[in-house]
């Protein structure tokens, strides 16, 4: 594990996301209702839309494009419809927010 | 025999003594510093002295007696100035004190925001009996008020033991909720609304600004201009590790005093225990582990072996009628998972947090009887899988009760009202139902009650329900989603009857089943809360659909749309200019003229939108809401100005009433169009609100549609004057915001209600007319603003958090 500084828990809004840039693609940081953040790829395996604009409900996201929702813990969509997003290792120690530069490169090599 | 120093007569060494005297009586030669002029007593009990409920006498723990007993030096009143580890011996204003071990015990000191005014007389922080009996000393003049600057533990404790001394009290909380580090939404919503019932004023996401007064406090001013008249301000903002002793003596100190697990600092003969230490990084303000570290350093210097360890904690309020319970943690950590048990009628919340089967942490209001069974389950890592579904009622109850969606309604009081058309409250129902009036129907035809616009029709029949019990079939009706047993109607009444004025208070009081809804009720909660209460509910972006929450368009690609509001239609050269400008500085791909009279810059990068908003808003455009549940076009012909047919002035009247409701947000879009004669160019007749203009006024006509339903708009009235145009106009739609399901256009509300419904409110009652555009207008006091200003100032926030692609490419 290589843990790198992205920015402040505050810099993300409770209930929102915000997104990280990576060579393959936006990974979204969602941060919940009880200030928990997660990591996960910010793409809809649907249709490609950009979860991190999802209502975010307990620990889960609704696609703001056909409202499939996904769970932040496992990734996994939930209810009818079947797919999931990858989720990203990641902490928060002093109110920073760290993300695992390891296993964001190996995306990026995969 | 060996001299023992201790620096600080407090709760951790009051008890580390009585562990060493049981263990080793008679081998150390004790000598007691402490900077209060008193021995040790219970410092938790400060409060119950503080409210009156109990004497500084009870709560003393060791009195003369004891300390004799125990041949204990008892230097109180003098605080320690030095420690000389050269020459193993203390300083102090009597000079010097030698010992073999030295123990500091000297707690933390309240933090103290350094506020303008902070050092007048009245400013006090609540941590010892001065403290207390300073309070209670202002509490005695009539009339006296308190502001107390802290919302979290010690700071409602505060608030309630002088409230109980009749001071008037405000609390000033710089978090959403109170306790914010203890409680989460739901729970700090409770705790609100219990302190503001026994008359704690109560002002969150606060920020103060200064404290004034002329020799003395006068006043507290808020960031916002608000000022608190007070006399006494309690500051209890948080408490700091008081380890200056300790660092001028070369201690190794980090946060607080560094310990090992023996509560040995970095001299061998020096040890430290209480919240002036840090262990493994952590920091400590409850007693629960002081007491183990007491223990352990018991041991420690009687040569036994013993290591202190971190261990979970509980938090309780002592405030009497304030229930509240937290454990473990609900803040960080991966594959969590909640239990939700909420019963609005006894004010009851519980919510459990589960990882791998195994419950990691506890909040509960109203109902803790079960918290230190939670606690205990925490503590040893119980495995829950067995008895995962019925975990969350208890060790007592294990049949599996669920929470009752009637008891919101069973709680309500007799004369909260059920239906608003006709007046009636619930308990003029009961006393039909009690009379014989046992279905719907006989509840019409005795009371009038749902027999006007229906709306109510839910709430009759839960009341129906609560009152006949099982002899009461209730019918199924399409609640909101699958947090709530509620239909939209029923969540609408229930909000204005309750009173209901947050989003947790919805949550809470109508028993909904999980901790912050989900992405179908949230939208629609939020927007009843904002129609009901303008003043007093703040509207939450983070409950809104993306194109609302970034005011544009989001595209298939994840692009975006920007649409300036074109008044009535209207356009000159130079905003012309502006948009192409726009549209050449952020490469536009597309530019497009809509069905709605205005021009659309599609396909625009979320980090431009900031950028774009601010030239746009520099040319004098603001935001068209093309993405909004609110007002989007109105729509207009060219009327008398150019048309050899047009009667009135159709496009003045469409920008008036386009900057009349522009803003404001509305249960679904809504469209308009002033046409200026029957031909109709400006198609005002398919619109939410269409007006064809002709000689004798303006024919005004609702409930139109052209989407997926084609519908042609319904006469509402003929009026002579622009000025009743407009007014019409606006009670129409305010009528609308208040009583509309979520997501009904107006037709397919007015289908629900009856147009004659509406036109006896909006028409014939010319009160009740004025009284909707007053509350519209109110309404628009905050909502008639261009969103983009406001954040094409904070364009930081539309752009990632971080650029990786920049770093890996090495
Ligand atoms: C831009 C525009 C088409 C155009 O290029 O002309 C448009 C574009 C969209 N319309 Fe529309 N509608 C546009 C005029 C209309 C009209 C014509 C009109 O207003 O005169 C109608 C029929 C009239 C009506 O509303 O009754 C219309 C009926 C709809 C509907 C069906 C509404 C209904 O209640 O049946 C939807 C879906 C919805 O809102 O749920 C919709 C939804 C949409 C959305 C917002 C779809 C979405 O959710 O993403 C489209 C956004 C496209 C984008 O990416 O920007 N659009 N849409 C028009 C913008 C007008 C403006 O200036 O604001
Ligand atoms: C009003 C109130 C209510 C509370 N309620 C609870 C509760 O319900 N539950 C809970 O778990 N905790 C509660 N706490 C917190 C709890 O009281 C503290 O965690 C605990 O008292 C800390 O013990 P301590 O021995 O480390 O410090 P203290 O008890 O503060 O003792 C330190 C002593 O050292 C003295 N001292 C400091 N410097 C010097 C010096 N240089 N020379 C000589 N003497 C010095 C101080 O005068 C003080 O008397 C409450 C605290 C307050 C103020
Ligand atoms: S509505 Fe009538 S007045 Fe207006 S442009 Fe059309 S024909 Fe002319
Ligand atoms: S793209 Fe996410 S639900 Fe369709």
């Amino acid at each position: 594990m290589n843990w790198i500084d992205i920015g402040a828990l505050d810099d993300i809004p409770l209930r929102g996301a915000r997104v990280v840039k990576t060579q393959l693609g936006c990974v979204a940081l969602f941060r919940t209702d009880t200030d928990r953040v997660f990591a996960v790829s910010d793409t809809c395996p649907h249709k490609g839309g950009p979860l991190s604009e999802g209502i975010v409900h307990g620990n889960k996201v609704t696609c703001p494009l056909h409202n499939w929702v996904f769970s932040l813990e496992t990734g996994q969509a939930q209810g009818a419809d079947s797919g999931s997003i990858t989720t990203y290792p990641v902490q928060v120690a002093a109110g920073r927010i760290l993300l695992d530069a390891t296993t964001l490169k190996k995306r990026s090599a995969a | 025999m060996q001299k023992l120093v201790v620096i600080g007569a407090g709760m951790a060494s009051g008890r580390l003594l009585e562990h060493l005297f049981d263990a080793a009586p008679g081998a150390f030669d004790v000598t007691l510093f402490n900077a209060e002029p008193r021995g040790n007593y219970n410092r938790l009990m400060l409060s119950p002295v503080l409210s009156g409920e109990k004497s500084y006498g009870e709560i003393i723990t060791h009195d003369d007696d004891w300390y004799a007993g125990n041949t204990v030096t008892c230097r109180f009143g003098e605080k320690i100035d030095g420690i000389d580890r050269a020459r193993k011996v203390v300083l102090s204003a009597q000079g010097e004190t030698p010992y073999d071990k030295l123990i500091i015990a000297t707690g933390s000191n309240p933090f103290i925001i350094p506020l303008p005014g902070h050092t007048l007389p009245g400013v006090i922080s609540y941590r010892d009996l001065d403290d207390t009996n300073a309070m209670i000393e202002t509490s005695a003049t009539p009339g006296a008020r308190a502001v107390v600057i802290g919302g979290g533990l010690l700071g409602l404790e505060a608030a309630a033991g002088l409230r109980m001394r009749g001071m008037e009290v405000t609390v000033l909380h710089n978090t959403g909720h109170l306790m914010e580090r203890q409680l989460d939404a739901a729970a700090g919503y409770l705790l609100r609304r219990d302190l503001e019932a026994r008359g704690i004023n109560v002002i969150t996401q606060a920020q103060t600004q200064s404290i004034e007064g002329n020799g003395h406090v006068a006043r507290v001013m808020l960031v916002d201009g608000t000022e608190l008249p007070c006399e006494l301000v309690v500051m209890a903002v948080g408490i700091r590790p008081s380890v200056q002793l300790a660092k001028d003596a070369g201690l190794d100190v980090g946060r607080a005093i560094t310990v090992d697990a023996q509560m040995q600092t970095s001299d061998p003969d020096v040890y430290a225990l209480g919240e002036c230490v840090e262990f493994a990084g952590t920091l400590f303000g409850l007693v629960a582990p002081l007491y183990d570290q007491a223990k352990v350093l018991a041991k420690t210097l009687t040569d036994q072996e013993d290591a202190f360890t971190v261990k979970e904690l509980a938090t309780k309020l002592k405030v009497t009628g304030c229930d509240l319970f937290s454990a473990g943690d609900f803040a960080e950590g991966a594959d969590r998972e909640d239990i939700v048990f909420r019963d609005p009628g006894r004010g009851v919340y519980k919510r459990l947090v589960l990882k791998d089967d195994h419950l990691i942490g506890a909040v509960m209001y109203g109902d803790t009887a079960d918290g230190s069974w939670f606690f205990g389950l925490i503590k040893d890592a119980t495995d829950v899988s067995d008895m995962r579904d019925t975990l969350i009622f208890g060790p007592a109850y294990q049949g599996g009760a669920t929470a009752d969606p009637l008891s919101a309604v069973a709680a309500l009081p007799a004369d909260a009202e059920i239906c608003g058309c006709n007046g009636i409250c619930k308990g003029q129902i009961v006393s039909a139902i009690k009379g014989g009036a046992h279905t719907l129907g006989d509840i019409r035809a005795t009371t009038k009650a749902s027999g006007s616009c229906g709306t109510c029709t839910g709430l009759v029949e839960q009341v129906l329900a609560v009152t006949l019990g099982d002899d009461f079939v209730m019918p199924t009706s399409q609640p909101v989603c699958k947090c709530t047993e509620f239909t939209h109607e029923d969540v609408r009444l229930l909000i204005k009857t309750k009173e209901l004025k947050s989003q947790p208070a919805v949550w809470q009081e109508l028993g909904w089943t999980t901790p912050n809804g989900c992405h179908v009720c949230r939208p629609a909660i939020n927007f009843y809360l904002l129609a009901d209460w303008p003043l007093e509910y703040q509207d939450d972006p983070q409950s809104r659909f993306v194109n609302e929450r970034n005011h544009a368009n989001i595209q298939k690609d994840g692009t975006y749309s920007v649409m300036p509001r074109m008044w009535g239609g209207i356009t000159t050269p130079t905003e012309l200019r502006a948009i192409a400008d726009a549209a050449d500085k952020y490469n536009v791909p597309t530019v497009k003229v809509t069905g709605g009279q205005r021009i659309d810059l599609l396909g625009v990068k979320k980090e431009d939108l900031p950028g774009m908003w601010f030239d746009l808003n520099a040319a004098g455009m603001v935001s068209g809401h093309a993405y909004s549940k609110g007002l989007r076009t109105v729509k207009t012909c060219v009327g008398t100005d150019h048309c050899r047919f047009g009667t009135q002035d159709s496009t003045g009247l469409g920008i008036k009433l386009e900057k009349l409701l522009w803003g404001s947000w509305t249960p679904h879009k809504v469209k308009l169009a002033v046409s200026g004669c029957p031909r109709n160019c400006a198609e005002a007749t398919c619109k939410d609100v269409g007006i064809i203009c002709v000689d004798s006024g303006y024919q005004v006509g609702v409930g139109g549609a052209a989407g997926m339903d084609l519908k042609e708009t319904e006469r509402l009235c003929d009026v002579p004057t622009e000025e009743e145009a407009l007014e019409v106009t606006a009670a129409f739609v305010q009528i609308y915001r208040e009583n509309a399901k979520y997501l009904d256009r107006p037709y397919k509300w007015i289908a629900k209600v009856g147009l004659d419904w509406v036109k006896e409110r909006v028409v014939d009652d010319l009160e009740n007319r004025r009284a909707l555009v007053a509350r519209f207008d109110l309404s628009q006091t905050i909502y008639r603003k261009d969103p983009w200003a406001p954040l094409a100032a904070k364009a930081d926030t539309f752009a990632p958090l971080a650029d990786l692609t920049l770093e890996a490419a090495e």
